[in-house]
């Protein structure tokens, strides 16, 4: 099988690492070899974050290039217009719907694109939007959106709903189990 | 056991299963995982040192004692630990040592993108270099061996794409090796003019018999295909030229990046119609193939600067790119920024208000740099802000003096602040010193210092008191302020600047994303009472913005510091929530 490809994309802060970290686990419990790459430091604090996850017989790079990827799941609406590039022709977007201002436009430097969504589809490129945030909230916490993203990517995939469920409870502090398999039912029956 | 562990984690495994016993190191990205993995590891004594030099020799003194020991740093760390570095190549070891050095190439969260093989080079001693986290548990728990056979540190070269990657490692048991008997050894372990001389012989042969290791060991292979396209690469390259190239070359793949073998190299190239020499950073091993006839192509073709990928190595091999989607559209950039309650900024916040010239440090707070509060006129290394501000103000004179200060960190500050602040005492600069003290090294990811009253497992330590110890040498003006105070910082920060003797201002809070520090209720803009004069964002917190001309706080980011609160003319920026 040819190496697949996601980029997991966001703000730092987001909580793209326990994104990557189900993603992996559940790779891994699947037989496949696995690459997750991330960048700490510097570029967290509210900065621009990209996480490649890379899964197949044999993996062999880290990262993501231009052209490569068969899903970006994003954390934020510009974002996933950042990473665009890296999309595969039949490549998938997941987007939460989620606006969050970069310091250049909020002092007034830039302007955030009000419907960079639209152009991304007038491109031909495949998007699924969804106010994850939202579904976050309802599941309990704003902060598991990272976890409705994952349940969206999931109905992509051909693992069963049972196989995400197990390595939630594998990757997720204990306290915290029922409040994501809350979210990702949300995020995945939406 | 099947695992998947970034690089670090792996090294950290490696050096625990080989029986490893302490490890002393300084916080660095990307070097940082290797000490917290190690230190979840009972069987290890782990600990923070100040910086990487104490670190450094703290790993000598256990080698000398017999232990089986290790060292972790960034690269820029490795210019601070250079000093017992060189020279524990003339003494070697007793147990084995290995020293982490993490380079960044690419620039993640560094100040400059230097190659540490030269150190390997410089110093003459081995240097490994995996290229996955396999390799990295594998490699790191071979290093001890191969430190304690030929008698020498062992350089241990992470990257960035290495250490933060994720990769399955299969992982085996700890094997306790104990510590080896110490018997005293002045020869090998004094290094003065009359035993030194003796020792830098041994140091010449063991490169000799080090280069014969390189010609057939376990670190270094070749993955011969049909083709007669060679290339030689090591680490992360390797990686991106399986993926762009395939089975369409063949590969010298290097583990042992010094010293270099000759001959099978030789004999390698003599078998190939052309061969490439694909790394990142500085031409080593290119320079090394030409030293010894070996014609190969590499820095014309493949960049001295930043990360490779597979796409730069496709593209500089003239294979087809792949890109699809092209938006043409301006995206703002997203630069990282400090946190929204971050202490730091209302220090930055009064120092850029009254426009005051500031050297600055390494750490979260070199954010501060960025607009809108673009407060900062250099960062060097660590502690150059103290020492930096000395030379500036002596340059400058007293009109420097009235309106410059430096900003360091807490961390910062233990590391190597301290010497410069006795060289402001003792050679009498009216410098202005500020430590910005959020209690925790914090652009690391939160490790523990000598100044927050804990260690490395979180457990209670000696807390190192800044203000006696800014006092004792002999700073007599030390002042503590609260930056969330933004009236009380900039009445001290104006009184420090007109003293007429040097003096320390702590301005004194913990980081906000510090478990232990809980975050209010978020504040609220009442939209009648806002007249969009923008001075709130002047402040340059994340979690403020206009929509529809009225300021907006993002409720999700604020942590209900109140400085803007404070800061609005119109008192329309409210702390309850209006439901």
């Amino acid at each position: 099988m040819q190496t697949k490809n996601i980029m997991i994309v966001g703000v730092g802060g987001q909580g793209s690492l326990l994104a990557s970290k189900l993603l992996g686990r559940l790779l891994v419990d699947e037989g496949y070899d696995v690459k997750v790459s991330e960048v700490h430091g510097m570029s967290q604090r509210g900065g621009s974050v990209v996480t490649y996850v890379r899964y197949g017989e044999k993996v062999y790079s880290p990262i993501i290039e231009e052209g490569e990827a068969d899903f970006i799941v994003s954390f934020e609406k510009i974002e996933a217009a950042r990473w665009l590039s890296c999309l595969k022709k039949d490549g998938k977007i997941i987007v939460n719907t989620q606006q969050i201002d970069p310091m250049p436009v909020i002092i007034g430097a830039a302007q955030y694109p009000s419907d960079v969504l639209d152009e991304i589809a007038k491109k031909g490129a495949f998007v699924d939007a969804l106010d994850a945030l939202s579904l976050a909230e309802e599941a309990g916490s704003s902060k598991a959106v990272n976890i409705v993203l994952m349940a969206r990517l999931a109905k992509y995939f051909d693992i069963s709903y049972d196989k995400w469920i197990e390595a939630i409870e594998k990757t997720v502090a204990p306290k915290f189990i029922d409040l994501n398999k809350k979210a990702f039912e949300l995020g995945y029956n939406y | 056991m099947k695992e998947l562990l970034i690089g670090n984690a792996a090294v950290a495994r490696g050096l625990y299963e080989a029986g490893c016993n302490v490890i002393s190191s300084y916080p660095g990205t990307p070097s940082t995982e290797i000490t917290e993995f190690a230190a979840k590891y009972d069987e290890i004594y782990c600990e923070w040192a100040p910086n990487e030099k104490v670190a450094c020799e703290v790993s000598f003194g256990a080698s000398l004692q017999g232990a089986r020991t290790a060292c972790a740093m960034k690269h820029v760390g490795l210019n601070v630990a250079a000093d017992p570095l060189f020279t524990l190549s003339y003494t070697g070891v007793n147990g084995g040592m290995v020293i982490c050095v993490a380079d960044d190439p690419g620039m993640h969260s560094s100040q400059n993108e230097q190659d540490s093989r030269h150190y390997a080079i410089g110093a003459k001693v081995p240097m490994l270099e995996p290229a996955d986290s396999q390799e990295s548990y594998e490699f790191a728990k071979k290093a001890f061996e191969l430190s304690e056979k030929y008698d020498t540190p062992v350089l241990f070269r992470m990257c960035t794409r290495i250490a933060h990657s994720q990769s399955i490692v299969e992982t085996g048991e700890r094997e306790e090796v104990g510590v080896k008997p110490y018997e005293k050894n002045p020869a090998k372990y004094i290094m003065m003019p009359g035993n030194a001389k003796k020792r830098h012989p041994f140091v010449e042969e063991r490169t000799e018999k080090l280069t014969a290791l390189a010609e057939d060991c376990e670190f270094n292979r070749i993955e011969y295909t049909d083709s007669k396209i060679g290339v030689i690469t090591s680490g992360a390259s390797y990686q991106y030229v399986k993926e762009a190239l395939g089975d369409s070359v063949s590969v010298y793949k290097l583990g042992l990046v010094n010293p270099l073998p000759v001959k099978s190299i030789q004999e390698f190239a003599s078998k190939m119609d052309k061969v490439y020499v694909i790394e990142e950073l500085d031409p080593i091993i290119e320079s090394h193939c030409k030293n010894i006839g070996v014609n190969v192509v590499g820095k014309e073709l493949f960049s001295l600067i930043g990360e490779f990928s597979q796409k730069t190595i496709a593209a500089a091999m003239q294979k087809d790119a792949k890109k699809v989607y092209d938006l043409e559209m301006e995206i703002p950039m997203r630069p990282p920024m400090m946190c929204a309650g971050c202490p730091h900024r209302g220090m930055y916040y009064v120092l850029a208000k009254n426009k005051v010239s500031v050297l600055g440090d390494i750490g979260c707070y070199t954010l501060g740099a960025m607009p809108p509060l673009t407060a900062l006129d250099s960062t060097l290394c660590m502690g150059a802000s103290i020492s930096g501000l000395h030379g500036f103000n002596k340059a400058g004179g007293e009109e420097s003096e009235k309106k410059s200060v430096c900003v360091i960190g807490d961390s910062t500050f233990m590391h190597s602040g301290v010497t410069g602040l006795i060289n402001i005492a003792y050679n009498g600069s009216n410098s202005t010193v500020i430590i910005l003290d959020n209690s925790i090294t914090g652009m690391t990811g939160h490790q523990q210092n000598p100044t927050t009253g804990y260690n490395i497992k979180g457990d209670p330590a000696a807390k190192i008191d800044l203000e006696t110890l800014c006092r004792s040498v002999g700073i007599n003006r030390v002042s503590v302020v609260d930056p969330y105070d933004l009236k009380e910082c900039e009445r001290v920060l104006k009184e420090e600047l007109n003293a007429d003797e040097p003096s320390v201002i702590i301005s004194r809070r913990p980081c906000v994303l510090l478990k232990y520090v809980k975050p209010k209720k978020p504040l609220t803009v009442n939209k009648d009472k806002c007249k969009s004069c923008k001075k709130c964002m002047s402040f340059g917190c994340p979690a403020i913005s206009m929509h529809d001309g009225k300021a907006v706080i993002d409720k999700t980011l604020c942590v209900g510091c109140g400085v803007c609160e404070g800061l609005c003319p119109f008192g329309a920026i409210e702390s309850e929530v209006q439901e």
